[in-house]
């Protein structure tokens, strides 16, 4: 007996991406297929809702339902980073209408492949096995390499799609391999019982070096120093739309699937992963940084500003290096808030860039100068994002930090207190990189040769809606941080019985 | 000297050493993605020989599913690399530097 309600988010997803193919090959304006999109995405909230107050409501026994033999689960985290998908791809869907349809490269199928994208991504959120992972990262990643690439004729388009497609099908390889190596020791690919799998088994040395191929698999999805070298070069040469997507949508399929592991089929070798985890997550907050600062263009400072901050998401959980089972739902729960922050304040920095280089023709931040004379309302989201990354409060970026030093504080080790120096001292340095654009964008003049484009994709009424969601979102999170702390604390539910 | 399931893993070791070695060293794209597709055959085979040790079933299926998104991949790649060589004479990656990174 199969639980339609539990399968019924994906299920609509799914078939809003069929809809999305055949209202392509029926109407002539294909910006409906957009709206298709759109109706869709929002549609598989519903049962996201109804899923999630099944217990009030409904009268269900349990919000958990587990699915297929404990393969595919629905609980709190399944269906908080589920709406996180939704979403991320709503916006992603606002922000591509003009850009798509302004450019001439223009068919439905760009949405058909954001759909699939997020359909993997939903999927991914629910997955407790590893073929059901591996599946789902590949329905994220594969329509990414497409999407990168979707400006057939333009070189960078080219170039950005391969090296993201060569380095996303050896991360593949990689992490399959290091999959296939843990079930030949153990004999289960379930993460409930890989959870609960022989300590002697586990401490092979085989068993870490899957664990190990198993984990650079993912550095390479999550785009973390030192699997992070495709990530500038793909986000600056692919469609900026397809970069918000990938920055946050690909990327947090990247972290589910990496917390799904660490914390649900290998709780107990945190003494193996974690040591791995704080040194990727230390060199990609440092080398993220370092190298941002340099940056002259728009989408490649947002592109080392994301590495970073996947040092920053990794950081609580290598502090789990030398921590009691206890302290696992507190780092659990500061890497969730982390990208439900980090999502909505990257989708808004991503938008603002999108409509910055479609006014200003040009992503170089010298063009960028004296942005507040020319488009005011822009130049003042632009300061709203930047500053979020940065954690300044009162916008929703100093929440997520908040919650990330208190994790690896208070794990109470040598790991989790270098890790949280690492993380002070980086901050201080991001702060300096994201301001310096925005103090030019205000106080200095603009280019004289600068053409601004006439209104267009930079102020229409999809654009506007994408950057006010994401305006809300960072201010409202940012106020009103329980709202994070509610949903975060929701998704630890899971862990309640691993250990 | 019989055939044990040890064997088939260093086979599958091996092939994925030679893939991997591939991947870093040459050049050309298509040839980059071969190697990586040896690696994910090196997986299959890993995944089927210690299915068949350990008297399970759910390796082989396993290897069914990571055929399966090595395929779709394949789609994927080659339009990839078919869409660089409307543009350019060669595959070659070093060639690709319009990005610089």
């Amino acid at each position: 007996m199969i639980d339609y309600h539990a399968l019924a988010p994906a299920a609509v997803l799914g078939l809003t991406v069929v809809a999305a193919l055949v209202v392509d090959l029926v109407v002539r304006r294909k910006v409906w297929v957009a709206v298709v999109s759109l109706v869709g995405l929002f549609g598989a909230f519903v049962p996201l809702l109804t899923l999630a107050f099944c217990e009030p409501l409904l009268g269900c026994a349990s919000t958990t339902r587990e699915l297929f033999g404990g393969s595919y689960v629905v609980d709190g985290y399944a269906l908080v980073l589920g709406a996180v998908f939704l979403a991320t791809a709503f916006v992603a869907v606002l922000l591509s209408v003009d850009y798509i349809e302004s450019d001439r490269y223009y068919e439905g199928e760009y949405f058909f492949l954001l759909l699939a994208a997020a359909l993997g991504g939903v999927v991914m959120a629910s997955a407790r096995d590893f073929v059901t992972l591996i599946v789902a990262l590949e329905l994220v990643s594969g329509p990414g390499f497409l999407l990168a690439g979707w400006r057939k004729a333009d070189e960078r388009s080219n170039e950005a799609a391969l090296k993201f497609f060569i380095s996303g099908v050896l991360a593949l390889a990689l992490l399959v391999f290091g999959v296939s190596l843990v079930y030949g020791l153990t004999g289960t690919q379930l993460f409930a019982e890989l959870a609960a799998v022989d300590p002697d088994v586990a401490e092979l040395p085989l068993f870490s070096l899957g664990l190990l191929f198993v984990l650079v698999g993912f550095g390479f999805k999550v785009s973390a120093v030192p699997f992070h070298f495709w990530t500038p070069d793909t986000y600056q040469g692919a469609p900026t739309p397809v970069t918000a997507w990938l920055a946050v949508g690909s990327k947090t399929a990247g972290f589910v699937g990496l917390l799904s592991v660490v914390f649900l089929a290998f709780p107990q070798l945190r003494h193996v992963w974690g040591p791995m985890v704080w040194v990727v997550a230390a060199a990609s907050m440092i080398v993220g940084n370092v190298v941002a600062i340099k940056q002259d263009h728009i989408v490649r400072l947002l592109g080392y500003s994301s590495i970073a901050h996947a040092g920053f998401i990794l950081a609580p959980i290598a502090a789990m290096a030398g921590a009691p089972a206890e302290a696992l739902p507190l780092a659990f729960y500061a890497a969730v808030a982390y990208l439900l922050v980090y999502a909505v304040m990257n989708l808004g920095a991503f938008g603002v860039a999108v409509a910055g280089i479609a006014k200003v023709g040009s992503g170089k931040l010298s063009s960028w100068r004296g942005l507040f004379r020319h488009s005011p309302s822009l130049a003042v989201m632009m300061a709203i994002f930047f500053f979020s990354l940065a954690g300044i409060p009162p916008l929703a970026g100093w929440f997520a930090k908040l919650a990330m030093f208190q994790a690896a504080v208070g794990a109470d080790n040598p790991w989790g207190l270098s890790i949280a120096v690492v993380a002070v001292l980086n901050s201080v340095v991001a702060i300096y990189y994201y301001a310096k654009p925005v103090v030019a964008a205000f106080f200095e003049e603009a280019p004289a040769e600068l053409q601004l484009a006439e209104a267009g994709a930079a102020s229409s009424p999809a654009m506007r809606l994408a950057l006010g969601l994401a305006v809300v979102g960072v201010l409202v999170l940012g106020v009103v941080p329980g709202v994070v702390a509610v949903l975060g604390r929701y998704t630890t539910s899971l862990l309640t019985l691993g250990g | 000297m019989t055939l044990t399931p040890g064997w088939f893993m260093a086979v599958a070791a091996v092939l994925f050493a030679l893939g991997g070695a591939g991947v870093l060293l040459r050049r050309n794209a298509l040839v980059m993605f071969m190697s990586i597709e040896l690696m994910l055959n090196a997986v299959n085979l890993s995944f089927v020989a210690t299915s068949k040790a350990l008297g399970l079933v759910e390796g082989q299926v396993a290897s069914l599913f990571v055929i399966v998104v090595a395929a779709a991949e394949v789609t994927v790649g080659l339009a990839i690399i078919v869409a660089i060589f409307h543009r350019r004479p060669s595959a070659d990656v070093d060639e690709l530097t319009e990005l610089h990174g």
